[in-house]
């Protein structure tokens, strides 16, 4: 253990935390580089030291970028790093490509343990290997004790397009097969129980991993999948009203086929959540031609990550732009779009 | 746990037997919030036949607070010294200016919390602020700001004090009855209610105003069962309190819950959005636990309440109108930005009517 040192401001002065200097661009800042970054995310790419990396790819590109906060930072199934990765590796796949380079940047809050920086950077390398893609570039910035919540990353991804997709939401059409790759819920879940002190069973953790693997066999299953969309913020009812609106067409799901677990959704009764609201990290809709379904399904069962997948309703041409859900007792009822945050309820 | 199929079976078996008991038009209405989520998720409203109606009642903690109350909170809010302890529900719901989450904007602290019991930590984590907590809530939650009271005694905790709004839910339905404009001809009692109070506290339902009602639980075969009940009752003219939700509610109901309340809290008049002031309908610290009661301790400044004039929550609440015949809802009334506190909670009749589109999906219109 290091004993903790403050100058006479109260700023704690160890190295076993990130400080100002550390973002200052000088020995501290190359130290950190030096010591924790490159050996974590070492590659030809990374090796150039360059200010940008140089990148060869041959086919028509995929491209974009989204920031993670969250809280708490770890969690059960993941941390901050691994959805940093998984995120934007996701987001490259469903479009239907390859993800092939990352950017990483960190804004990091002075006083943040390095141990702790340590394991979230050891995570993005697992995750990334697991993914098969390179990070090649990357940034890190502190910000003064109280200007952050400990870590933000952005990370940014290219990857290249598979020849002969089109994966687009225009390309839906009534009579479609809808199929979800596993139980929805459990990274929401996860979370918002260590966030409020609430207990989950042992089996409830996030299912935050990446798909790349799981669209890429899906796509040599079913080339024409018509769009898949990851599941994340605002759950599996953003994405299903964002089909619907885009495609104009409805979209009916059977309730007692929406793969949920009995855990999660007494978590979801204790606070009075939907779980089709639900953010999800590692969970992908997909919509597919009636006579692709069985070919979708049993690539996604024999995948880890697509083992609980099932079809969970189709698309008509009857209620354009809504999505209904079909009830256990037989009745419909809307499912619309997330509006604002889910909060807990009093009783 | 019933098989799907058997599940259909059973509803459309309860459906066809109302359709088959109800002559003319009734409306039912359930008296709380969480069966009101229930009907409008199972899709109950659509499948019941048209002549029979299903309000929604006073029956959301959230939804009945009055402004009064609200801007009471925010004044506390506002003070340096102070931390608010809050069930999540709470922020949004705006005040006579302000709401909560406005002032934890402008710096405020404002905790969400789960359990009363979280707030006596937060009370010894920070010995030199006043932690006041914002007990909200029917029989359910009255129990735990009880022993929370309590128990901050017994451990001589001194910087912890509630603002109660803990109400009684019989007492605005009495008031309901009592109004000729109101035209309910039976009630789905709330089962989590009387799984505390027991059925006893309900009986002037029938004894007094002759309107059927049973107590039920919270699953859609339940809520349809008390339908069909009040269906019978209505049928026969035989009318009492029934009971639904048997395997739960006992007919005494919880004596230890009970005794706690009892202990801790009076009853005096209290203040419901819509209602006004009803007698004997809320829940205030009796004077040996004084010194928790943050209106007796701690004077504050508030700003004088008035309730928005163009929202209509208070007429929704007592099933005098629907949310769609107020002029702001889903207009300026959202759940986003709501205007009044029907919207607010994800058990108030406005938020149900915005999120599951009225209740009456035209697959195919």
């Amino acid at each position: 253990m290091h004993g903790i040192n403050m100058d006479k401001e109260g700023i704690i002065m160890d190295d076993s935390f990130i400080t100002m200097a550390h973002g200052a661009g000088g020995l501290k800042s190359r130290e950190l580089v030096e010591k924790m970054m490159l050996p974590a995310f070492d590659n030809k790419y990374l090796r150039q030291m360059h200010d940008g990396a140089k990148l060869l790819l041959k086919n028509n590109i995929a491209f974009t970028t989204d920031s993670y906060v969250v809280k708490p930072l770890f969690f059960r199934g993941g941390n901050i790093g691994k959805l940093a990765i998984c995120g934007t590796v996701n987001d490259l796949s469903m479009t239907g490509a390859i993800p092939r380079y990352l950017s990483v940047g960190m804004i990091i809050e002075e006083g943040f343990p390095l141990s702790d920086l340590q394991t979230i950077v050891n995570t993005m390398r697992e995750a990334a290997q697991e993914a098969g893609i390179y990070i090649v570039t990357g940034d890190t910035k502190v910000v003064d004790k109280n200007s952050g919540d400990g870590i933000f990353i952005n990370t940014a991804g290219v990857g290249e397009l598979i020849e002969g997709s089109d994966i687009a939401p225009q390309n839906v059409r009534p009579n479609m097969d809808i199929i979800v790759s596993g139980y929805l819920g459990d990274h929401a879940a996860s979370v918002m129980a260590v966030r409020h002190g609430l207990e989950l069973p042992e089996n409830i953790k996030s299912d935050c991993a990446p798909l790349n693997g799981l669209v890429k066999e899906v796509l040599q299953a079913a080339p024409q999948v018509a769009v898949m969309r990851d599941a994340t913020r605002g759950g599996a009812a953003a994405v299903l009203n964002e089909i619907a609106e885009q495609a104009r067409v409805g979209i009916i799901i059977d309730e007692e086929k929406i793969p949920v677990r009995k855990e999660v959704k007494g978590f979801c009764d204790i606070l009075g959540f939907d779980p089709l609201y639900l953010a999800n990290e590692g969970k992908m809709i997909v919509f597919v031609n009636p006579k692709d379904t069985a070919a979708v399904l049993q690539v996604m069962h024999e995948n880890r990550y697509g083992k609980n997948a099932c079809m969970i309703g189709t698309t008509n041409d009857k209620s354009c732009g809504e999505v209904g859900l079909r009830t256990i007792i037989g009745g419909i009822r809307i499912v619309d779009m997330p509006a604002g945050e889910q909060i807990p309820r009093i009783c | 746990m019933m098989m799907p199929e058997e599940s259909r079976r059973a509803a459309a078996f309860f459906i066809n037997q109302i359709d088959a008991l109800i002559k003319k038009p009734v409306r039912f209405m359930e008296v709380c919030g969480t069966h009101t989520v229930s009907i409008f998720r199972s899709g109950i409203r659509q499948l019941l036949p048209e002549k029979v109606d299903l309000v929604s009642g006073p029956g959301c903690p959230v939804c009945v607070t009055p402004n009064d109350y609200m801007d009471m909170a925010i004044a506390y809010a506002k003070r340096k010294d102070t931390i608010i302890a809050t069930f999540g529900d709470m922020l949004k719901v705006p005040g006579t200016s302000s709401s909560l989450n406005e002032a934890k904007a402008q710096g405020a602290d404002v905790r969400i919390i789960y359990s009363p019991l979280d707030v006596l930590q937060i009370s010894q984590e920070n010995p030199q602020k006043q932690i006041i907590f914002l007990a909200v809530g029917f029989e359910t939650t009255a129990p735990l700001t009880a022993v929370t009271v309590q128990t901050a005694m017994a451990q001589h905790i001194n910087n912890f004090f509630i603002l109660s709004s803990h109400k009684w839910t019989n007492a605005p339905i009495d008031a309901l009855l009592s109004d000729p404009r109101i035209k309910v001809d039976g009630f789905l009692l709330p089962g989590h209610v009387c799984v505390i109070t027991g059925e006893k506290p309900f009986d002037f339902v029938a004894d007094k105003y002759r309107k059927p009602a049973v107590v039920t639980g919270f699953e859609a075969l339940d809520i349809l069962q008390a339908v069909y009940m009040l269906a019978r009752q209505v049928n026969t003219g035989q009318i009492q309190i029934e009971n639904a939700y048997k395997q739960v509610v006992k007919p005494e109901g919880n004596r230890v819950a009970q005794s706690v309340i009892k202990e801790v809290f009076d009853s005096v008049p209290a203040k419901w959005r819509g209602f006004g002031t009803i007698e004997a309908s809320g829940m205030i610290l009796k004077d040996k636990y004084a010194q928790y009661d943050a209106l007796q301790q701690i004077p504050v400044e508030k700003e004088i309440s008035r309730e928005n004039p163009v929202c209509r929550c208070g007429e929704i609440l007592k099933g005098l109108i629907k949310p769609t015949q107020c002029p702001l809802f889903k207009k300026t009334c959202t759940p986003d930005k709501p205007a009044g506190a029907c919207m607010v909670s994800v058990e108030g009749t406005c938020h149900a009517w915005y999120k599951y589109g009225q209740g009456r999906y035209h697959y195919g219109r």
